[in-house]
């Protein structure tokens, strides 16, 4: 089982991320469960959804507690809520920003963290790029594909058509790509920086 | 073909398949994605031919599905938590005129204190309210029973409250198998009601009973509900002969063979409890879950020949009957008071209440719930996770000074909770 937990706020298309993740997951034939832990369902809300991903039927309704991933949507949660726990040093961290972890003040945190399994990414600025609207969740599933290699990108823009319609649909997708490839250009580069 | 739903469109589905003729809802959260989708089938005439009946109140969505259902109709409504309450007097309405509806509710807590997360206490409230009440484990299971809802209520005519679990359920979205038209049309006979409000062949439905026929009248809602623990199994089973699928029926035992406890509980809860199983067995702790899926009417034999050879029982309620306790644990109290006069042993019964107000019920804490059972160190009754020290400062303040305040704006502002500091 691959557990996630996303982190954002109300508004920002945390709900429908991990909706669109478990989409993905099915259409790769494998079960997928994404749920909300809906606060009071109001704009620039702290909310947290879920998606759990497995070979069988997944029975468990507890929420995500030590995710295998994380998705930080909106980095100034990252002082105020405790996004990261039961994060684990094997884990997965993508958090949406230009900054890295060491200027977000992480790098005493992830000390003991794979390195190469923790990365930020613009995905506002490619959301607002690509689609107009700085909404980052479709972005990060691009990312979140490129990062983890749970789904694949093309399952991901599957989901995003499933989804949404039209240009819509376009905008979300070519942002999508844009943060898969720019994922996998920096953890080129962070494999090429590492010494083997 | 599966597909990958949120449960309240899944719902959705399933009741347009069983072609409602007239719905009449309110919308109130965990439920308002259900009627949401139903309105839009109506709109589009994907659900045709449908009245959607948007009405001012809950009162009136069940006083409106009366007079649909009397009409000879096929009627359906959902609802949620205060909303429940506030169709309260219509409820009993329904069921004593034996109107067959159809309701889902969004299981959800019950204010005050304000809290729209999942627990059981609105159906557990109405449990008297001769409503049969179905609990789904899981979203298959949630479409899977509003389908036989339909059957069983009009075979019977008595209403049929098919309960999932708020958010955890209603909004979670993952694979469920959505039958066709035409599997749906041959398993659901069309509505043939017992009683029709018709203006060229007026009667009265409703008329006053005195005392010389109101324990009789009561008394056949008794005897159909006892009907309907026949009913249900068969329409289960016969539900798996055309779909495949084994879904409903009176309860559903997992692992409970041999085991030495047995938790018993309802709704979705019972995926975790059997996550927590399979990992206690495998450290070689003998445990096993009975689901109850029917508890009104509740089946005591089921429940007494699921339970005959288990040294312990624990009844797991998301529900709380204030000044006792559990409530789904008097009738498993009664259906192990059976064994004893048969001869048997009968185990001893905890009651557990979790998971209120939507409180996670995690598996690391049922875990432990579970070993401290084994070991014979539970209470007779345990608040699973209860935060002792919160409760605590809150019974300091109310010894220190008379006018300590409101409990719930006491507790949040020792919680640190943004919203609850002195305005």
């Amino acid at each position: 089982m691959f557990e996630v937990r996303i982190h954002g706020r109300g508004g920002q298309g945390v709900v429908t991320a991990a909706e669109m993740l478990s989409l993905a997951a099915f259409d790769e034939g494998r079960y997928a469960q994404a749920f909300p832990s809906f606060g009071s369902e109001r704009m620039g809300a702290p909310v947290v959804a879920f998606c759990r991903i497995d070979d069988h039927e997944i029975r468990t309704r507890e929420p995500v507690m030590e995710p295998d991933a994380l998705i930080v949507q909106d980095p100034t949660l990252l002082h105020q809520v405790d996004v990261f726990g039961g994060c684990r040093p094997e884990g997965f961290i993508l958090i949406n920003s230009a900054r890295s972890f060491d200027e977000l003040g992480l790098s005493d945190f992830v000390v003991e963290f794979r390195h190469e399994r923790l990365l930020t990414v613009p995905a506002s600025e490619l959301a607002r790029e690509h689609t107009g609207r700085a909404v980052a969740n479709t972005a990060l599933l691009g990312g979140f594909a490129a990062l983890t290699g749970t789904v694949s990108l093309d399952t991901v823009v599957r989901a995003i058509h499933e989804r949404f319609a039209g240009a819509v649909a376009e905008g979300n997708v070519a942002a999508a790509r844009a943060a898969h490839a720019w994922v996998l250009d920096e953890m080129r580069e962070l494999s090429g920086a590492t010494p083997a | 073909m599966p597909r990958q739903l949120e449960g309240s469109r899944a719902v959705a589905e399933a009741v347009a398949l069983c072609r409602p003729e007239v719905i009449c809802a309110y919308p109130i959260s965990p439920q308002t994605h259900i009627v949401e989708n139903l309105s839009q089938l109506v709109k589009t005439g994907e659900l045709s031919p449908c009245e959607f009946v948007s009405v001012e109140s809950e009162f009136a969505a069940m006083s409106a599905s009366i007079g649909a259902s009397a009409t000879g109709v096929r009627a359906y409504t959902a609802t949620a938590s205060q909303g429940l309450l506030y169709m309260t007097e219509a409820l009993y309405n329904a069921s004593g005129l034996g109107l067959p509806i159809v309701m889902t509710l969004a299981n959800r807590a019950i204010g005050a204190p304000i809290n729209i997360w999942n627990d059981h206490s609105d159906s557990m409230s109405q449990r008297d309210s001769g409503w049969i009440q179905l609990y789904a484990e899981t979203n298959q299971e949630a479409l899977d029973l509003h389908i036989q809802a339909f059957r069983l209520a009009e075979e019977l005519s008595t209403p049929v409250m098919v309960c999932m679990d708020g958010f955890i359920l209603t909004h979670a979205v993952e694979r469920v198998e959505m039958p066709t038209q035409v599997q749906v049309d041959a398993f659901l006979p069309a509505f043939q009601p017992r009683q029709v409000l018709d203006p060229d062949e007026p009667i009265t439905i409703g008329a006053m009973v005195g005392p010389e026929a109101f324990m009789e009248v009561k008394y056949l809602a008794h005897a159909k509900q006892m009907q309907a623990l026949e009913s249900i199994p068969l329409i289960a089973a016969e539900f798996e002969g055309a779909f495949g699928r084994d879904s409903g029926g009176l309860v559903r035992a997992y692992r409970t063979e041999d085991a030495e406890t047995i938790v018993v509980a309802l709704g979705s809860v019972l995926g975790t409890l059997k996550d927590t199983v399979d990992e206690l067995r495998d450290e070689g702790v003998s445990v096993g879950v009975l689901g109850i899926a029917s508890f009104r009417p509740f089946p005591l034999d089921a429940v007494r020949d699921a339970l005959a050879g288990a040294q312990r029982v624990v009844v797991l309620e998301k529900a709380l009957a204030v000044g006792i306790g559990g409530i789904v644990s008097m009738d498993v109290h009664a259906a192990l008071a059976g064994i004893h006069r048969t001869g048997g042993t009968q185990p001893h019964a905890y009651t557990v209440i979790a998971g209120l107000g939507g409180r996670p019920i995690t598996k690391a804490s049922l875990h432990a719930l579970l070993i401290d059972a084994a070991a014979e160190r539970l209470q007779e009754l345990t608040f699973l996770d209860l935060d002792h020290e919160l409760v605590d400062r809150e019974v300091a303040r109310m010894s220190a000074a008379r006018a300590s305040g409101p409990h719930a704006e006491n507790m949040l502002r020792d919680l640190g909770a943004v919203a609850a500091g002195p305005v």
